[in-house]
């Protein structure tokens, strides 16, 4: 039967620029960099405390997975932000909203009480969004 | 906010000789009120968060192959008994015996990398030998073509 979530995918425009913004900006570790062939990495990373969830992050090329045709529209789709790929957890909203803020992180929401728990929606560099939230305490 | 300028300028100066009483006046804070703050809000004092910094990048440089005395001092130690106390610490292992298991695990993917990449994406990239574009499409395996149990 299945257990749990091991892998989630996120589809990415550049692997090398995703790396910096999950790592150096997010504040995520990298879990297995495995080169492939030039541009393409079997890249995962995961959340400090989750060493479990490995994130891929997926580049859009055309190859295989994508002919040229589609690889263009996804690409298009990523950056127009047609993706939200998931919600992070967050423990201090408003520190961590000020300094992803500083670091130069595209925002379309600041902090906002909502009925689960204080939100923001950020933007990766590649055009996904996502949301962080500071739940509510139980 | 005060507390998250004090941490980026963290972020951005860990390899230089930092002050913390310096950050905490930049802030406006006294250094007691200063370090309490920081913790409550990050989890760490300053000079916690410092050295995890500091770690975090050595471990980067070590991974690449940067040796451990370079490593030691580009991150900011000035003292490579200290760094290595320290790294053992908190990763378990010494920073030598890290960089030796990365280079490995590098050298291991560059000559067997299936053995580290998922064949669903090896495959959907066109990395394996027999899979051709007519294939690209999802397609639903056969009944009766299905592993029994």
């Amino acid at each position: 039967m299945i257990t749990r979530l091991s892998h989630a995918c996120i589809y990415v425009l550049d692997q090398d620029s995703a790396e910096n913004f999950y790592v150096n900006i997010l504040g995520m570790v990298v879990h297995t960099n495995a080169p492939m062939a030039p541009g393409i990495r079997w890249l995962t990373v995961h959340p400090k405390n989750q060493p479990d969830l490995e994130l891929s992050l997926c580049p859009v090329v055309e190859g295989m997975m994508f002919n040229k045709d589609t690889a263009g529209k996804m690409r298009e789709l990523v950056k127009a932000g047609s993706f939200g790929f998931g919600v992070f957890d967050c423990d201090d909203i408003y520190a961590t909203y000020e300094e992803l803020k500083a670091k130069g992180v595209v925002f379309s929401k600041a902090p906002k009480e909502e009925f689960y728990g204080v939100e923001a929606l950020f933007k990766d560099d590649s055009g996904n969004w996502f949301s962080m939230t500071q739940r509510k305490a139980e | 906010m005060r507390l998250v300028r004090a941490k980026l300028f963290i972020d951005e100066h860990y390899a230089s000789d930092i002050d913390l009483d310096n950050i905490a006046d930049e802030a406006s804070f006294s250094k007691y009120h200063f370090i309490r703050l920081f913790r409550r809000v990050f989890g760490a004092t300053p000079h916690q968060y410092l050295t995890s910094v500091r770690l975090f990048r050595a471990r980067a440089l070590l991974a690449q192959g940067v040796p451990v005395t370079d490593t030691c001092y580009s991150v900011g130690f000035d003292s490579l008994s200290s760094f290595t106390g320290l790294f053992k610490r908190a990763v378990g292992k010494t920073p030598s015996a890290f960089r030796a298991e990365a280079l490995h695990l590098r050298a291991d993917m560059a000559r067997a990398p299936l053995a580290y990449i998922p064949h669903c994406f090896a495959s959907s990239y066109g990395w394996l030998p027999g899979v051709s574009p007519e294939n690209r499409n999802f397609q639903e395996v056969p009944l009766a073509a299905a592993p029994l149990l």
